[in-house]
């Protein structure tokens, strides 16, 4: 039978009463948010704290909504929750189609956005389909709210940009224009597994088909998700050939940093994994912008 | 009245109703008042001495005992090896319950704490102190036999706690005789059960009876009383051992672990119920792991296809210390079924039983067989691909055909019955080899990879013979008992020593005993898993309890009937051999008037009185028989599957599978066929998705359910099965057994399939798993071989 | 650390309780409510044999704790047929053979009853996605879809 270490347990139904909880406990607390990460880690011994902020009474951090040109999503918004969004589906399926591809049905009737961002794990999802999209996230502290990239916020597997004390609030993408399309490639052992790598990719083609603006997000190719950038300059401004796909597939795979994970993949084996999961992202990306399927 | 057939019946099971309402009582759901918690303390090092154990902290902060291996020294003793391998200069190191001076892989029981909740326990059991000093450790078994290698055991040189020899024909001449001789190396490598229930045991002593009550995961628990009395001392008729829902074993309940018996000891000593369960962590580093055989192997044929001889060397890795099957696994279990269902006129095979720094190894579902069958198909796949030859030709080529039962081969099995071509045939047939070959040319042309892969097997079961059996070295003789009980009224009870653990037993015999007894299904109920209530019974592993328990039970209605007859002749005032039985009836010869039924003739013989029992014979009715079967039982078959390989990902799927199983008569097809499933996808999961893997310090990194990659609904494709039906000729009611076939036959069908899509790029072998990360590896290097050339 | 009283409703029926914060809503249903029929198999949230009703929403009640169940509504498998008479799901499941050693099957039973919920009329490709969360070692799956399809049809 499996049992937790003790821990001192709150639960604030503010965001401000959970930032001055942090403070109190600063260096000896967490957030619970969808539990889905952080709680087999403690059944496993390996987090253990002392405190325990649950984050799931506060009211008014679960939404979706567009507002101008962004699309706003609340932190505790759980991955089920994006999955069978109507707004979603139609203005960034890519979301969607990350949404369905996390954990297993339960986990993702429980697991937030905004709480496996914090988690920084190399082979989350989100900040891969996040860089493709240009997202940014919004870190709330004591003294209120910034926006921060994406880019921005993955300091290190496991090491977001988080002060102790400060807490994702919302997760912003801006709008896709018409003429956008996206696509999530995960390749996993057997369903549920952590990716053994994944690319996201979103792009914009303009009135003659060429990528207009494109964002390609790597899972599991590197400490923290990454942007491949030098793919993305290949394909900006191009007509999308199976050549310039190819070539920037090539880059993406020359710029990720895989390491080899004794289970799930080696590290050529992944490398090789980020060309072909880029070129099918970017060719499916394609296809959806042009209105196919 | 006229009674259905219920022998060949789809009968809905019986143990559902409980089990789909949660009413199911698996050993953690039971709750007696009074109950204390243990927690195990277990090494973090795969190798280490144990300087000092401290328990000082845990029982200052409440725990109610707190026990190091040391404090076991004559109180318990070690667990024992129930299958001792004759011939095979076998060494039985000490296998402590709780490790005493050394630790030897990591998660190997060191110390234990007792408190009043789990969460005392848990908090308790972090204050244990253990001191260690580490040493350096092995966990292949090839690296274990090196003259360097760290040594598990002072008095086990080498690391080898066996060696064992098989052979039969004339193996020189066969390879002399050879146009082609085709070496390889096969792995099948290591795998964890994972059943879904862990293990775990709930020990009730009472001071006033002297008597302790055991609830324990277990397939056997008269075998589980028998072990804890030698361990623990207790006396074996003041053990009640009660399995009651057990959420699956494949083989991994039926092990004498030290756990149980440390728990029991620890409710003696406190004289109150203590409970103890696996969390999955410890299931996975400590309940036994499976396979973790590697073999060199030599095959010599004549151009036509046809072997003449098979030569096997084998490293079987043995873990840490010898488990309670575990020396007879890797050799008897396996070099009995060399041959396969082929003609093979000679055959070698020599294996060596290595100790290494990780978790014992022992039976799990095929135990022995799956090794032998893997080897056979893929060399049978390899020689095809050396010859040019279609792999089904090769098979057509070496098949024994059903006119040569029974067959002996010279692995000393006796086949009894077969028909191997005949349902190798049909599987091709259903699937459409023909047509797949068809299309796996043209689809090649346009780069995609289709492959088809065959697996014909013959297999052991129905354990078995007792003299065969203790000729080996193990411990009992694998008969089986059961007493079958007619009340006054009627209903009739079946006691039966086979212990399933969701085969279905609990229907599939009331439907033997409502059949025979000619007595309404409804009025019978099967009673197992309670020593306290059963003979001593064997229990269930080994495809055994079908042809075993279940001809144990048939003889035992025979005597039911029997018996039966001799009343029913005095009721009806006639001589015993003028009366006739159909089930439920006797009646006299021509008179079909005179008759009586099986509840009149039950009655009678409690009441007793002048009319109703002749005299001299004893009152009541009810029979117990064990029976012990003549010869093992060989089921076989053949599976066929086709896969596509993604070129790009190496990721396989599997497009088709279709399975022709022959496990003779079938009493109820549905639960045969369930078994096949389930045996098929633990088959496929081998061969693709799962392996146990440790790292070269002895860690385990596939502790835990995300990283030990068991098949979800979503990876596993849709079964076809059919069947063919060889009734085994020797046992009572025709039945075979089926538990174990599926994942002894899948494995190699799936293997051969990605093989075959890959052997147009000059591929002749991949090691399993067969994950898209290990076939890539081998592609490239194949491509960059072939392109420096 | 110290206990906290939650109060929730439990298969239709009101319930407080005080539990440690640190206890799991697996080990609260089993040990303190006594419903032992939802079983659990694995540290990791990975097996699903733990699957219950929390809220409408199906989850893994190893992966949350009581506490955070304060105020909720809870269904579990003992809470599945009304007065007696099975559940079609059950039905199914009994019908189809879809369990052999029983110990998985509440889960599944839970699971396939929230996702009959969501979608009353899947596909098997569906079904076998949905139910994905769930491991099963005994059935190699094939009567499961079967009997969770065979439900769906018998509810429509």
């Amino acid at each position: 039978m499996l049992v937790l270490d003790s821990f001192e347990y709150f639960a604030p139904t503010t965001v401000r009463q959970a930032l001055a909880l942090a403070e109190k406990y600063r260096g000896r607390s967490r957030f619970l948010a969808g539990g889905q990460s952080l709680l087999p880690m403690m059944k496993l011994g390996l987090a253990s704290p002392n405190v325990l902020i649950d984050l799931n009474r506060i009211k008014g951090l679960e939404y979706i909504k567009e507002a101008g040109k962004w699309i706003r999503i609340g932190a505790m918004t759980r991955h089920n929750a994006i999955a069978s969004s109507k707004v979603l589906a139609e203005k960034a399926p890519i979301m969607v189609e990350a949404a369905n591809q996390i954990g297993d049905p339960q986990v993702r009737n429980m697991g937030t956005i905004g709480g496996s961002l914090a988690h920084a794990d190399p082979a989350g999802d989100w900040g891969s389909v996040l860089i493709a999209l240009r997202g940014l996230v919004q870190v709330t502290g004591r003294r209120g709210s910034k926006l921060v990239m994406i880019d921005k916020f993955f300091v290190n597997s496991f090491t977001p940009r988080l002060r102790s004390g400060e807490l994702i609030t919302e997760v912003r993408i801006p709008t896709p224009p018409r003429r956008s399309g996206g696509a999530y490639v995960k390749l996993e052992r057997r369903a549920g597994d952590f990716a053994i790598a994944a690319a996201a990719v979103q792009l914009t083609l303009d009135n003659n088909d060429r990528i207009r603006s494109v964002g390609i997000g790597l899972t599991s190719l590197g400490p923290t998700n990454l942007r491949a950038v030098k793919a993305e300059k290949i394909l900006t401004g191009q007509l999308p050939t199976a050549e310039v796909v190819e070539e920037a597939a090539k880059a993406a795979a020359a710029e990720s940093k895989p390491v080899t994970d004794p289970l799930r993949g080696s590290q050529d084996y992944k490398r090789a994994m980020a060309a072909v999961l880029t070129k099918r992202a970017i060719m499916m990306a394609v296809s959806r912008a042009r209105g196919g399927g | 009245m006229a009674v259905t057939a219920l022998f060949g019946a789809r009968v809905k099971r019986r143990e559902d109703p409980r089990l789909i309402t949660g009413r199911g009582k698996y050993t953690d759901d039971i709750q007696i008042p009074g109950t204390t918690y243990a927690v195990f303390v277990r090494s973090p090092y795969a190798h280490a001495r144990i300087k000092n154990v401290n328990v000082e902290k845990a029982l200052k902060a409440g725990a109610i005992a707190a026990v190091a291996g040391r404090d076991l020294e004559g109180k318990i003793g070690p667990v024992p090896c129930a299958w001792v391998i004759t011939n095979a200069d076998i060494k039985v190191p000490k296998y402590n319950p709780l490790a005493v001076d050394k630790v030897r892989y990591v998660g190997d029981p060191v110390a234990v704490v007792v408190a009043e909740t789990p969460e005392k326990a848990h908090d308790c059991a972090k204050l244990v102190e253990v001191e260690y000093e580490p040493l350096p450790a092995v966990v292949n078994q090839e690296e274990a036999v090196k003259e360097n290698a760290p040594l598990l055991y002072e008095d086990v040189p080498s690391n080898i706690a066996f060696t064992w020899r098989l052979e039969g024909g004339n193996l020189e001449e066969a390879f002399k005789e050879a146009d082609v001789v085709v070496e390889q190396r096969l792995i099948n490598h290591r795998l964890q059960p994972t059943a879904m229930e862990t293990r775990g045991v709930l020990a009730s002593y009472d001071p006033s009876t002297e008597n302790v009550t055991v609830w324990m995961t277990s397939q056997n628990p008269h075998i589980h009383r028998f072990l804890l009395s030698v361990m623990t001392g207790i006396p074996e008729h003041k053990i009640r051992v009660i399995a009651t829902d057990v959420g699956g074993g494949f083989g991994s309940k039926i092990h004498a672990y030290g756990a149980e018996a440390v728990v029991t000891y620890l409710s003696k000593i406190l004289g109150r119920p203590v409970k103890w369960m696996e969390t999955r962590r410890e299931n996975f580093m400590a309940t036994i792991h499976g396979r973790d055989h590697m073999q060199y192997v030599r095959l010599a044929a004549k151009r036509n296809g046809k072997v003449l001889g098979l030569e096997v060397k084998a490293y079987a890795n043995l873990g840490a210390y010898l488990s309670t099957a575990a020396p007879g696994i890797p050799t008897w279990l396996f070099g009995l079924m060399l041959s396969g269902p082929y003609k093979i006129p000679a055959i070698r095979c020599e294996v060596f039983g290595v100790l290494t720094n990780t978790a014992p190894v022992d039976a799990y579902r095929g135990a022995g067989r799956p090794e032998a069958t893997y080897l056979l198909e893929r060399m049978m796949d390899i020689l095809a691909r050396r010859l040019g030859m279609d792999p089904a030709e090769v098979r057509r080529v070496n098949f024994i055909s059903r006119q040569e039962f029974p067959y002996q081969t010279p692995v000393i099995a006796m086949y009894d019955s077969g028909d191997y071509l005949t349902a190798f045939n049909k599987a091709l047939e259903k699937l459409g080899y023909s047509e797949f070959r068809k299309q796996q040319e043209a689809s090649r042309k346009k780069g995609r990879l289709l492959g088809i892969g065959i697996s014909s097997y013959v297999e052991i079961c129905g354990l078995g013979p007792s003299r065969a059996v203790r000729s080996t070295g193990f411990g009992l003789g694998l008969w089986e008992s059961a007493t079958v009980r007619v009340h006054p009224t009627g209903k009739v009870t079946v006691y039966t020593g086979g212990n399933p653990h969701g085969q279905g037993e609990e229907t599939t015999f009331a439907q033997i005993v409502a059949d025979q007894l000619g007595v309404p299904f409804e009025d019978v109920e099967v009673i197992h898993g309670d020593t306290g209530m059963i003979p001593f019974g064997m229990g269930t592993y080994g495809s055994r309890t079908t042809p075993v328990a279940g001809g144990a039970i048939a003889q035992a209605c025979n005597k039911i009937i029997d018996k039966g007859r001799k009343i029913a002749a005095h009721l009806l005032e006639a001589s015993e051999k003028d009366i006739e039985y159909r089930p439920g009836m006797y009646s006299v010869k021509g008179l079909p008037d005179k008759k009586v039924t099986i509840q009149q003739v039950a009655l009678a013989s409690y009441a007793a009185g002048a009319n109703e029992l002749p005299q001299g014979l004893e009152p009541g009715l009810e029979a117990t028989a064990f029976y012990d079967p003549e010869n093992f039982t060989f089921p076989f078959g053949t599976h066929v599957c086709t896969v596509e390989i993604d070129p790009e990902t190496y990721m396989v799927k599997i497009l088709k599978y279709v399975a022709v199983d022959d496990c003779g008569k079938r009493i109820n097809p549905m639960i045969v066929e369930g078994q096949i499933h389930g045996g098929i996808v633990q088959g496929i999961a081998q061969a693709l998705w799962e392996q146990a893997v440790y790292d070269e310090n002895g860690n385990l990194l596939t502790a835990t359910l995300t990283d030990y990659a068991v098949p979800t609904s979503a990876d596993v494709p849709e079964i076809e099965l059919d069947e063919t039906v060889t009734p085994s000729p020797h046992n009572p009611l025709g039945v075979k057994g089926v538990g174990e076939t599926g994942t002894i036959a899948a494995t190699p069908a799936v293997v051969n399939a990605v093989l075959d899509a890959l052997s147009h790029l000059g591929i002749e072998h991949i090691d399993m798993p067969l994950t898209p990360t290990n076939i890539w590896k081998v592609v490239e290097k194949t491509k960059s071989a072939r392109e420096i050339k | 650390m110290s206990a906290r009283v939650i109060t929730l409703t439990v298969n239709g029926r009101r319930v407080s309780c005080p539990v440690e914060p640190r206890k799991l809503l697996v080990n609260f249903i089993r040990q303190d409510l006594g419903l032992t029929g939802t079983h659990w198999g694995c540290d990791t949230g990975n097996c699903g044999a733990c699957t219950v009703i929390l809220n409408g929403k199906s989850v893994k009640s190893c992966n949350i704790l009581a506490v955070q169940a304060d105020g909720g509504e809870l269904l579990t498998i003992e809470g599945l047929a009304e007065n007696g008479e099975l559940h079609p799901i059950q039905k199914a499941f009994w019908e189809n053979h879809a369990l052999q050693c029983g110990f998985c099957t509440p889960g599944f039973i839970m699971q396939a009853y929230w996702l009959l919920k969501q979608d009353p009329n899947p596909t098997g490709e569906v079904v076998r996605n949905m139910l994905s969360g769930n491991i099963c070692r005994c059935t190699g799956y094939q009567n499961i879809i079967k009997a969770v399809l065979a439900a769906a049809k018998e509810m429509r």
